[in-house]
């Protein structure tokens, strides 16, 4: 127990996962549409500045979990309630709840149809999210994990493309048959551990190794399908193509970053041995997973594919960052995951106006609409460039810092001194097919289609676009703060790291040369 | 006051035996089915704590017991309720219809109150053959001569797993030299080493499995389930498997816990059980059908507690079936609303159905994704907490492969709701649904999720049941 800091009073983070549900109950009796939009923006904006608080509470020199609260739930088999933050998850958590009322915003128009059942989808999907990066108790991580399905599911399936049918029964098969192993890995934690679900008490245990690597195998399958890993990735693309704008927003900027979230939280901590076992074909898959997204990305002619494939890519770095098991690269890590989060969800809101507009994602519909909409293609040009990574931008720091670390991996401990050289070419093809995409929107060719009727954004468009593109600036020319947030945890979790394990990783860094 | 409920239920029957003399209207015949059986079910719940041993300790009446009649006079109200036209059954014999299926009630109570071996024979032949007899009785338009079939397996697979049960009895009896099962408990302790004692356990259970639909004495479901009157069928989907539970429960308990080979044959039941339900309902069409193998599937989930033989399992397979039959009669809601002359409905009827009545694609996909075993509604706590504790008794194998098999299922339930929720309408019509069923919809999905998010009060319930036949 003393990894936790009680909460004592206002009990913010349970107001932050039962709020958004609360809103959806109310929404059953709200007749009008439009009712139904402000009521959702509304109660997603009151969870954003409510979530605002957990900053100001939080204390970054402490490595333990904060603002817990603990109930009991199932008594008779020990199953609880308890959440908590810490510096892994509290990013995620601001993340989650400061993108919300932007996809809100960004389906005022978009939805016509079923708002109501599209309003609540949302709001439950909010629910779950929150709590899971909250959760310290197995149970509840993995109730709301798998809960969040079902909304998900409603949101492709209803509101989808064309072949939302495929895409949506593909998605919620893949996670679902991912995640079913992980439920009997949750099992033998339990009976490990002294009939106990709680997380931070399964952390730093000597399990055998052999145990270590089998749960670790079940940890990989359900986070590297919901990362999605190379070679797991075939769900995402078809998902995003067909998920409607808010739905892709939701799928890039918050789900994604679960799968890393689920590496840092549990495969870490939980099977320290089996991941250093594993770490290099892991480290292999990232890499693949960076180049394959990139060329993949630079082949497509569907915008919102070439994002996919460049999701597939970017994770791969923040993977690879997480496996280099080093400051600079887990670090870089976290931060990748809410740059990508802004990033990529920002990138799909672009599609996405476009796509109201021209009702095509073909990039060959879109171009040459920079003569007509200098607001959009500017906000698109800042997106694009933090994308790749341009300096000054979010993706720049994160990228920087993870690349730093697997430089660091290779030379300093002299293992596979080929990695940090491997990760260059995802950067440089990332550049190539963000560029690509941009010029043919802003300028085309001569042989455009007539944009001339097209309109430019209107105030609630920009106002979704511009909190975005404040967080690209901030995080790109002033990091500190938010990595300042995360340094307490994420030292504390390497120092456990090496402290239980220094032997091992000697031992397995000779296996490995 | 101990026969209190089984009584009011021979009354009940007597009431609709009268009435079949009679030409009565089918409204009437069906308003006087909702009270009386809104009367039994406040007869059972007033009869919850009542005790006592009964015809020479041939009947006891205990906690376990009224627990299971309680839920047994629940279930019937609840089929009742959205049974509400009964079209599919001729008007001229509706009251013999209820007279049977009364009948088949009472004996279903008596089956749990059972404790010994003729006693156990004679309640569940007296609602087996009841059952029997209801399958036929639907008219020719709605089953296209479909329910001659189903009737007729129905009672020829009947008979047979009850032949089974009764061998497995007269070993039993040759083994101990009794029918009194606490007696007989202790007889087979002693002699539990030798085959004989573990041929006639598990054919006295088989005469269960049958009730339960469990892999292998399943082979009826499908028919049944298609040939069957939609209210039959949801009848016989819910109400009989709660008994059949209960009757396991009892005669597992006199497994010594020292002999493996009940539990290999169980452990292997289990996994045939639901690895047969659940690929067999990947390709149906018709709803009833799937949900037929789906409960194949799912009576394999409920062994797999009974089979770690300790208390924490037989109160979470309780509970398991408990939540099972909530989420199967929400299921059945849907078919019977959807079904307007009473017809077999497809899968494809359900098309457009959350524009032609919302709340009842509501109520379908809710209790589909329970019976997928998706959070947060009680068909994941369920299966959860019954993993678990067979984990804890080192069944590893099955554990893994149980979860595998909710992967598999996952995609049957899931086109279903995909084909409420994500097509159009085309041009079918609105379903009118009446305000009782709107309201049981609304129960129905309010019990599935409660009991999901907050199992504790419901697991308590089910282990002060089952410690009392411990």
């Amino acid at each position: 127990m003393d990894q936790l800091l009680m909460n004592s009073g206002f009990p913010i983070l349970s107001v932050l996962i039962f709020l958004p549900l609360a809103g959806a109950l109310m929404l059953l009796f709200v007749k009008s549409e439009q009712l139904c939009r402000y009521l959702t923006l509304v109660v997603t904006s009151l969870v954003a500045l409510l979530s605002l608080r957990l900053i100001a509470g939080f204390d970054i020199t402490s490595a333990k979990f904060q603002f817990v609260e603990q109930h009991s739930w199932i008594a008779a088999f020990n199953i609880n309630y308890v959440v908590g933050v810490d510096g892994i998850s509290i990013l995620l958590i601001l993340l989650t709840t400061l993108i919300m009322p932007l996809c809100v915003l960004a389906s005022w128009s978009y939805i016509k149809t079923r708002v109501q059942t599209f309003m609540a989808c949302l709001l439950i999907m909010e629910t779950a999210m929150v709590g899971v990066f909250m959760a310290l108790d197995f149970v509840l991580f993995y109730i709301l994990w798998e809960a969040m399905l079902i909304p998900m599911y409603l949101l492709i399936g209803i509101w989808g493309g064309p072949r939302k049918v495929y895409a949506s029964i593909k998605f919620f098969l893949y996670t679902l048959a991912g995640s079913i192993l992980l439920l009997v890995g949750i099992i033998w934690l339990y009976v490990t551990n002294n009939y106990s679900f709680f997380i931070p008490g399964m952390m730093w245990q000597d399990y055998p190794v052999t145990a270590q690597v089998y749960l670790f195998l079940a940890f990989f399958l359900a986070f590297a399908i919901k990362v999605p890993m190379f070679p797991f990735h075939t769900w995402l693309p078809a998902a995003h193509v067909e998920a409607p704008t808010a739905g892709s927003v939701i799928l890039a900027s918050i789900l994604l970053k679960m799968g890393t979230y689920g590496f840092l939280r549990f495969a870490l901590p939980i099977t320290p041995e089996a991941t250093i076992i594993l770490m290099p074909y892991v480290l292999w898959l990232s890499i693949a997973g960076i180049i394959y997204g990139g060329f993949t990305a630079l082949a497509q002619s569907d915008m919102k594919k070439l994002i996919a494939y460049s999701s597939v890519g970017h994770m791969g770095f923040v993977t690879l960052g997480i496996f280099v098991l080093n400051i600079r690269g887990i670090e870089g890590a976290i931060l990748q995951m809410v740059n990508h989060g802004i990033t990529t969800g920002a990138l799909f809101l672009c599609v996405g106006m476009i796509y109201e507009r021209t009702h095509s994602r073909e990039l060959r519909s879109a171009t040459g609409v920079g003569k007509y909409m200098p607001i959009y293609i500017t906000f698109l040009a800042f997106f694009s460039l933090s994308s790749f990574g341009f300096p000054g931008t979010n993706s720049f720091v994160g990228e920087f810092m993870i690349i730093a670390g697997a430089f660091e991996f290779s030379t300093v401990l002299d293992k596979f001194p080929y990695l940090a050289l491997a990760s260059i070419p995802g950067a440089v093809l990332a550049a190539a097919y963000m560029l690509r995409m941009l010029q043919k929107i802003i300028w085309g060719g001569t042989d455009n289609p007539d944009q001339s009727w097209i309109t430019d954004l209107n105030s609630r468009e920009i106002v979704v676009l511009a909190p975005f593109l404040f967080f690209v600036l901030w995080i790109g020319l002033g990091p500190q703060p938010f990595i300042d947030l995360m340094h307490a945890s994420v030292t504390q979790l390497l120092q456990h790291f090496d402290a239980h394990h220094a032997q091992s990783v000697a031992a397995a860094g000779s296996l490995f040369q | 006051m101990l026969f209190l409920p089984e009584l009011t239920l021979l009354g009940v029957g007597l009431v609709f035996f009268f009435l079949s003399l009679g030409e009565p209207s089918s409204a009437k015949v069906k308003n006087v089915a909702i009270s009386l059986s809104v009367f039994v079910v406040f007869v059972t719940l007033v009869c919850l704590k009542s005790e006592g041993e009964l015809f020479y300790r041939a009947y006891r009446v205990d906690f376990f017991s009224q627990l299971f009649k309680f839920l047994i006079a629940l279930a019937t109200l609840i089929v009742l309720i959205f049974s509400d036209q009964l079209t599919s059954v001729k008007e001229k014999v509706q009251a013999e219809y209820y007279l049977f299926l009364f009948a088949a009630v009472l004996g279903l109570m008596m089956l749990v109150s059972s404790v010994e071996l003729l006693a156990i024979f004679v309640s569940l032949e007296l609602s087996s053959f009841s059952v029997y007899i209801m399958v036929p009785m639907r008219n020719k338009t709605s089953g296209a001569g479909s329910q001659v079939e189903a009737g007729i397996k129905y009672l020829l697979f009947g008979v047979m797993a009850t032949g089974f049960m009764l061998f497995g009895m007269s070993y039993i009896f040759g083994l101990t030299g009794s029918t009194q099962l606490l007696v007989i408990a202790e007889k087979l302790n002693l002699t539990f080493a030798q085959p004989a004692a573990v041929v006639a356990i598990v054919l006295v259970l088989a005469g269960f499995f049958y009730k339960l639909a469990l892999f292998p004495l399943h082979f009826w479901v499908p028919d049944v389930y298609e040939g069957a009157a939609n209210e039959t069928t949801a009848f016989i989907a819910a109400v009989p498997k709660l008994a059949a539970v209960a009757l396991l429960i009892r005669i597992v308990t006199l497994i010594n816990a020292e002999t493996n080979a009940i539990v290999n044959i169980l452990v292997i039941c289990a996994l045939l059980s639901m690895f047969y339900g659940n690929l067999s309902a990947l390709v149906q069409k018709d709803a009833k059908r799937l949900l037929g193998f789906s409960g194949i599937s799912h009576a394999g989930f409920v062994l797999v507690g009974l089979l770690t033989l300790e208390s924490t399992g037989y109160a979470t397979a309780m509970y398991y079936i408990i939540g099972y039959v909530f989420m199967n009669l929400a299921c059945f809601l849907v078919i019977c609303s959807v079904s307007d002359k009473g017809q077999n409905v497809a899968i494809e009827d359900f098309t457009g159905l959350h524009k032609r009545a919302p709340l009842l694609a509501l109520t379908l996909t809710v209790g589909l994704f329970a019976l997928a075993g998706i959070p947060p509604f009680v068909g994941f706590s369920g299966k959860f907490l019954l993993l678990l504790g067979a984990f804890k008794q080192g069944h590893i194998l099955l554990v893994i492969l149980a979860a595998l098999n909710t992967a598999i299922a996952i995609y049957y339930y899931l086109s279903i709701v995909r084909v409420t929720f994500c097509t159009d309408s085309e041009d079918r019509g609105t379903i009118v649904s009446s305000r009782k069923n709107n309201i049981l919809s609304v129960l129905l999905i309010v019990i599935i999720i409660v009991m999901g998010v907050v199992p504790s009060k419901f697991i308590e319930l089910t282990t002060t049941a089952v410690q009392v036949v411990m």
